[in-house]
């Protein structure tokens, strides 16, 4: 990923208010093929900034475009190269894993037998295999995030959204998942996760975002977040010294390192 | 008083509060304020059901009620009906109190006696399907003492015998089930016989409303002929000692209330050592990852709308719950079904009876399906980011409901088109709006939940709940005027129907979802 890679997604002016503001005037962009982690503390609005990306709200102003398609202008095209997977999985009980991803495919209108293909490889990678013909009704959480995640992967998308994919594995499952979205980033996927396991967002994204009440305070490499609060530190500290650092000053007052990237 | 923890008061106790919780947020949404409107519609409702039983059952009380062997016969014809109805009840309840896990596994994991538990909550079965049998039962008792004496009290404690001899039977049934079929099949088989004896009560409501309330000449099928009452066993025989009692005969009285407590008591004492083996064994279903021979996988090639109409098949086919879920509902509709009937169905012929129960029971089930396709949407978000249009997806879950509703109805529908073109058509016609109805106000207040959430569906909407009873009922009304040639005052309950649409639409959230 370079400085000139095209941008996956691209949000300009974004506001969305439910009984409060949540959202407001937030600007973003994360280029593709990049790893990119969004942190901030509960009630940040991550997840409603995410779920109006992925099509799932409605924003009350501003825009947002994938891979330079305007998701209000086009929202089926958008749809069709992003994928969603939330800290609950979208699985049905009574559909086993194979079911599961031929329905996922046929709504993405993906050919029949290259999904099929996909779909049997995709089991196999995430461990599958022993359970493909099982229902999901019986299945730990781990597998059920697995299994939302090769719904997720079937239909090849350009631009994976995760909202705390990690919550509630174990630690096997947990690396599973990390590693095939390191993998998909390697293939020039892109990724874009919230966490609150900083150390995964340390880890594995090149590039981390902090959300705190609705806006980006802050924005960079862990270098770049490091250099900004002026210490080497862990992730967690430069966190919670940015969102206490918001705070004082009495609301989103910080601008994003990084704005130019 | 504190009540000893874990001792059987004190789990009484904890149920009673559960329930009643339970039972008030179901019936306000959660909101306290409507508590005061629904204690208002219950007694508009109660009062409404009390005249209509006086107009029925005056008559009948004018010339005197003789314990002759005629009355016996109607009466226990109609005690054994509400018995099927309790006995479908019961059995829906015990399957669910062995399989739903909701506290069962906190409780059983406890040093808690799981005895103790069981015979609480089979207690509780007990007396709920008594509520439902005196909510059904009491406008006509009311009725009865209010002009022929307060004797005919004794009915309620006739009742209460009845509702726990059909807990006790729907007990030993499950317990048999799990003996015989194992934990896997039970519940499905429970269902099944659920469903029988339901669908008994359905031929026989409609004995009873030709006995009682028909044109005796041409509809006394069955209790009221003489033939059959001649074969019935003599006055003096133990048959009759169910409708002695609720007659105000005491030894009788307290023969079958004694019968009803040790058939209920013997069972929970015989049955309650299993249950928890038995709620355990039910709760492993879940995480039994059964050996399924690993067919080759083949997917077909399908639209998105082919997709989407086949998952719903496939979900509503493997719905462990639906089969009584929907059947109830259709039993519930009955009365509203014999009101109609005794009403404006007088010179249609005997199919009548039967137009306003299947445009009805087509409502319903509509209302159901439609639910489960619609907002038990169990992977809502992935279907709204897929790429494919809203109205697509939308229309490929009604076009899945419709198919099943199709089906179900098609062959009732030829049937009926040997008897009578003009009602086969009626009915046709009419069930289709009526199954169009309720879609469409499933789809007014559809709100995305969980599909184990379809037993507490109507609390997302007392509205739309309240709008899809009414329109069933009104399509149902129009249907029977038009099949008797009623044309004129058909247009009132038609007109009715369309007004119930309209307000229910105005009262819906307008703002889209996404």
């Amino acid at each position: 990923m370079t400085d000139s890679a095209p941008l996956a997604l691209d949000i300009e002016g974004l506001a969305k208010s439910f009984d409060r503001p949540v959202v407001k005037d937030l600007h973003l962009r994360v280029k593709a093929g990049e790893f990119y982690a969004l942190l901030g503390p509960n009630g940040a609005g991550k997840t409603t900034i995410l779920r109006m990306v992925a099509g799932l709200l409605q924003p009350e102003a501003g825009a947002i475009s994938v891979f330079g398609i305007d998701t209000r202008k086009d929202p089926l095209g958008a749809k069709s190269i992003i994928a969603w997977v939330s800290d609950e999985p979208m699985v049905y009980d009574r559909l086993t894993p194979y079911e599961y991803l031929e329905f996922v495919a046929g709504l993405w209108g993906i050919d029949p037998a290259r999904a099929q293909a996909h779909a049997t490889e995709l089991i196999g990678w995430l461990g599958l295999a022993p359970h493909a013909h099982q229902r999901c009704g019986g299945f730990s959480k781990g597998m059920l995030q697995k299994v939302a995640l090769a719904g997720a992967l079937v239909h090849d998308p350009r631009l994976i959204i995760l909202d705390e994919p990690l919550t509630g594995l174990d630690a096997g499952s947990a690396r599973q998942v990390k590693q095939v979205l390191l993998d998909k980033v390697k293939q020039g996927v892109t990724v874009i996760m919230t966490t609150h396991i900083l150390e995964v967002a340390e880890r594995m994204a090149e590039r981390i975002g902090v959300i705190n009440h609705g806006r980006l305070v802050a924005e960079g490499t862990l270098a770049e977040l490091r250099a900004r609060i002026g210490r080497e530190t862990t992730l967690e500290e430069i966190f919670l010294d940015l969102v206490a650092e918001e705070e004082m000053a009495g609301g989103p007052a910080a601008t994003a390192v990084d704005a130019a990237a | 008083m504190r009540l000893a923890p874990a001792s059987m008061p004190w789990f009484a106790a904890h149920e009673a509060r559960l329930m009643w919780r339970d039972g008030i947020a179901m019936l306000t949404g959660g909101y306290p304020a409507r508590r005061i409107a629904l204690t208002i519609f219950v007694i508009v409702v109660a009062i409404v059901l009390h005249l209509m039983a006086n107009a029925i059952v005056g008559p009948w009380v004018e010339h005197g009620i003789a314990p002759d062997k005629a009355t016996l016969v109607a009466i226990t014809g109609t005690g054994f009906l509400f018995w099927t109805v309790m006995l479908s009840q019961a059995l829906e309840s015990v399957t669910r109190a062995y399989y739903s896990r909701a506290d069962l596994d906190l409780i059983l994991s406890s040093p808690a006696s799981s005895h103790t538990l069981f015979a609480v909550r089979t207690g509780i079965t007990a007396a709920t399907t008594l509520l439902l049998a005196c909510l059904l039962a009491s406008p006509v008792v009311d009725v009865l003492v209010l002009h022929d004496g307060a004797h005919w009290l004794t009915a309620y404690l006739v009742l209460a015998a009845l509702s726990a001899l059909s807990t006790a039977l729907a007990v030993l049934i499950t317990v048999a089930l799990f003996r015989l079929a194992g934990p896997r099949r039970t519940r499905l088989f429970a269902q099944i016989i659920a469903a029988l004896v339901g669908a008994g009560f359905v031929i026989g409501i409609q004995a009873i409303a030709i006995l009682h309330f028909g044109n005796m000449a041409s509809r006394f099928a069955l209790f009221g002929d003489p033939d059959f009452i001649a074969a019935m066993p003599p006055l003096d025989s133990l048959v009759w000692a169910p409708a002695r009692a609720v007659l105000g005969d005491w030894p009788s009285l307290v023969g079958v209330v004694a019968l009803g407590a040790l058939g209920l008591g013997g069972t929970i004492a015989f049955a309650a050592s299993s249950f928890g083996r038995h709620a355990i064994a039910a709760a492993g279903i879940g995480q039994q990852q059964v050996a399924r021979r690993a067919r080759p996988v083949h997917f077909r090639p399908r639209s998105q709308k082919q997709q989407l109409r086949v998952k719903e098949w496939k979900l509503l086919a493997r719905d462990p719950w639906l089969l009584s879920q929907t059947l109830m509902q259709v039993l519930y509709l009955l009365p509203p079904a014999l009101y109609l009937w005794i009403s404006y169905g007088q010179s249609a012929g005997t199919y009548v009876v039967v137009i306003p129960v299947l445009v009805m029971a087509t409502g319903q089930l509509s209302g159901g399906l439609s639910w489960l396709a619609i907002s038990g949407e169990d992977a809502h978000d992935l279907v709204v980011t897929a790429p494919v249009p809203p109205a697509a997806v939308t229309q490929a879950k009604i076009e899945a409901v419709a198919t099943v509703v199709l089906v179900l109805l098609a062959p009732i529908i030829i049937l009926m088109l040997f008897a009578s073109l003009h009602l086969a058509a009626t009915t046709a016609v009419f069930a289709a709006l009526s199954s169009g109805s309720a879609t469409a106000i499933q789809l007014w207040f559809r709100v995305p939940m969980r599909r184990a959430m379809f037993r507490r569906r109507q609390v997302a909407s007392r509205v739309s709940t309240i709008a899809e009873a009414l329109s069933s009922i009104f399509w149902a009304g129009t249907a029977v005027l038009v099949a008797g040639d009623q044309y004129t005052i058909a247009a009132l309950p038609g007109t009715l129907a369309l007004v119930t649409l309209a307000i229910a639409w105005w009262l819906s959230p307008k703002g889209r979802r996404v």
